[in-house]
């Protein structure tokens, strides 16, 4: 039985190191899986320092420098994985994976299906927002591939899943979009297992136990579910937190129970809400369990706006803490 | 003038005569209403599909696209599997899950699957050429994309790491000279579409792509190139799209005299002649050859239009992998 990394007695290392952890010991461990990106060559190691000492631990072999070409460069990582290699691919942000859309969604993603042709790629892409930093290095585009079949979609919310689940997918025979919070890279610390660390692709996790509802959530927003959980207890209501981890392949099952076991659900993410990936928790809780619910269900999200620069707009814009507690004391008096 | 044997030459021959059969049969088969969705006829693109890919050895990669039904077959696809696949079968390349030559990838073979969207080959052949320099094989990669294809940002992306890289890569532009319904002189500025490869110091060429002899020798040339470590090139083969884009198309915006042109160039009547000429094969030879060709291909497509379709409990088998 695997430990549960987050309560054990590991070292408290950040979201970003323990990223890093993950790529280099699959670096270490498997010789056909490398990187590849926007500068992340030489002695700079990418915009955010995920891969910082690679290239001078393993050369330029397998830590390949790319030109401006997200569209290209993932297309050769598809050629690299059809060969048998295990690249990954470090979009410098989120919002650039539309400039490679075609080589994702069409090819990558349909070759499987189409001619038995698997593709084992990660890309690593740093999502999120909250930062004020624009309408183009803020997003949270999940959904865009959560909606492909052959696609897997990560979006960890803690230091240990992001190890775990990094490594989960890089093994995978399959390509994986992997989401990370770049809010959280700096900001989040906790305890991470120093060796070897495994979490199952498409397996939520409870992150806090409560019995009066469930607060659905995954990525950053868990840090803000979890906080609202936190106060809501103070004044007497217990709210579980279910943190997916994995939006493609969903964990119904888990979610099901939860919403079974409470009779109440609120899905949050940071991603604007209209047809996010918590429409597709919704309309599964609706056709599964509507019997057991005791109130509607209820999602947050991001607005159906462009995400603002701004703070005071980004601040109204985003889900946090506080709203989270607020739509979770509505339903609690359902 | 070639470094082929006679015996090879004349192999190159059959093959030829095979690849015309197919699509002849093909194009037949889809005229009578007995073929499915849609097809893309290869007549003109013979000696491109042949002379390329007669140059590849088994350990290459190989990404063609849909009017190199010679390379797929070439590759060890047989005709009677991609007939198969025409018809939506079970036993077709794709399992009934793709049209056509679309998604023909097979990696017992090192052959590459292409989708609609054709320029999206040409990184994914890149990456199987720097899986080689990764694992430093003396390999090399070969891709064909179109004119059409060459106007993609995809394609200069590619062209641009490529050379970066140093990859043994080698791409054939197929200068078939339409895109669809549109000539070369609209889509493209360039006046000599292999100059694109020079932007990026890619050595480039350009060939006679209805000279199944010419077309070898270059390409060839270019994979003992790739695969000695001295990088990518480019061989632009000029050749004509005979029919039109798809079965569908009568191609009427194509000029009479531009098709003149090309009919009295075409590869597989030209090679013949060569053979007859050059390496004295006789006519009966020919004959025989031909006779076999067209049984073969007769029974293959017999052979697919006998094959049960796909059990519809599998529609959800093979999404992801393992």
């Amino acid at each position: 039985m695997p430990t549960d990394s987050h309560a054990g007695n590991s070292r408290r290392i950040t979201y970003l190191e323990a990223l890093a952890e993950a790529l280099d010991q699959e670096m270490a461990r498997d010789p056909d899986v490398l990187v590849l990106g926007e500068d992340i060559g030489g002695e700079f190691g990418g915009a955010f320092k995920a891969t910082k000492g690679l290239w001078q631990k393993y050369g330029e072999h397998r830590v390949i420098n790319t030109p401006m070409a997200e569209l290209g460069f993932t297309g050769m990582a598809t050629g690299m994985a059809l060969a048998g290699l295990r690249p990954v691919i470090e979009m410098q942000f989120a919002d650039f994976i539309s400039t490679a859309f075609d080589a994702i969604v069409q090819y990558a993603a349909s070759t499987h299906y189409i001619w038995q042709g698997a593709v084992p790629w990660t890309i690593r892409a740093p999502a999120d927002g909250g930062t004020s930093s624009g309408p183009f290095h803020s997003q949270n585009p999940e959904a865009w591939f959560a909606h492909v079949p052959g696609l897997k979609v990560i979006c960890p919310g803690t230091p240990a899943d992001v190890k775990g689940l990094l490594t989960s997918a890089i093994r995978d025979n399959n390509p994986v979009i992997f989401f990370e919070s770049k809010t959280l890279y700096r900001s989040l610390r906790g305890p991470v297992p120093p060796g070897e660390h495994l979490v199952p692709i498409g397996k939520a996790r409870q992150a806090r136990p409560g019995a009066d509802l469930t607060i659905i959530t995954y990525g950053a927003m868990l840090q803000s579910a979890l906080a609202a959980a936190e106060e809501l207890a103070g004044e007497g209501i217990e709210a579980a937190v279910l943190d997916l981890r994995t939006v493609k392949p969903l964990d119904t099952d888990q979610i099901l129970e939860f919403v079974k076991a409470t009779g109440k659900a609120l899905i949050v993410h940071a991603a604007n809400r209209m047809m996010g990936c918590g429409a597709e928790v919704a309309a599964l809780i609706a056709e599964e369990c509507f019997e057991y619910l005791d109130a509607p269900v209820r999602r947050l999200g991001g607005l159906d706006t462009p995400v603002p620069f701004s703070p005071s707009l980004e601040q109204a814009y985003r889900p946090d803490a506080d709203r989270i507690a607020a739509a979770a004391r509505d339903l609690a008096v359902w | 003038m070639t470094s082929l044997s006679a015996v090879e030459r004349l192999d190159i021959y059959r093959w030829m005569y095979r690849t015309r059969r197919f699509d002849e049969v093909m194009v037949s088969m889809f005229k009578q209403g007995r073929g499915l969705g849609t097809c893309f006829s290869a007549r003109g693109h013979e000696a491109v599909s042949i002379g390329a890919g007669w140059g590849l050895q088994p350990e290459d990669f190989a990404a063609p696209m849909h009017r190199n039904v010679g390379m797929f077959m070439l590759r060890g696809l047989p005709p009677d599997q991609l007939y198969s696949n025409y018809l939506g079968r079970a036993n077709g390349t794709t399992r009934g899950r793709d049209a056509n030559l679309h998604g023909n990838g097979d990696l017992s073979r090192n052959l590459i699957g292409f989708i609609s969207h054709i320029p999206q080959s040409l990184p994914v052949a890149l990456g199987t050429a720097m899986s080689f320099r990764y694992r430093r094989q003396p390999q090399a990669a070969l891709t064909v994309c179109g004119d059409g294809g060459s106007t993609a940002g995809v394609f200069h992306e590619t062209l641009n790491m490529a050379v970066l890289y140093e990859a043994p890569l080698v791409v054939v532009l197929e200068n078939n000279q339409y895109a669809y319904s549109t000539p070369v002189a609209e889509h493209t500025a360039v006046s000599e579409l292999h100059f694109k490869a020079r932007a990026y110091d890619m050595p480039s060429q350009v060939v006679d792509g209805n000279d199944v002899l010419e077309v070898f020798e270059a390409v060839s040339a270019a994979l003992t190139r790739a695969r000695a470590g001295k990088g990518p090139s480019l061989v632009e083969a000029r050749t004509m799209r005979m029919l039109g884009h798809a079965i569908h198309d009568g191609a009427e915006y194509v000029p009479d005299e531009l098709l003149a042109h090309w009919e009295a160039r075409d590869p597989v009547v030209r090679f013949r002649w060569w053979l007859q000429e050059h390496d004295g094969v006789g006519t009966d030879v020919l004959q025989e050859l031909e006779r076999t060709e067209t049984e073969l291909i007769d029974q293959a497509f017999a052979a697919a239009e006998a094959s049960p379709f796909p059990d519809p409990d599998t529609v959800e088998a093979g999404v992801y992998a393992d």
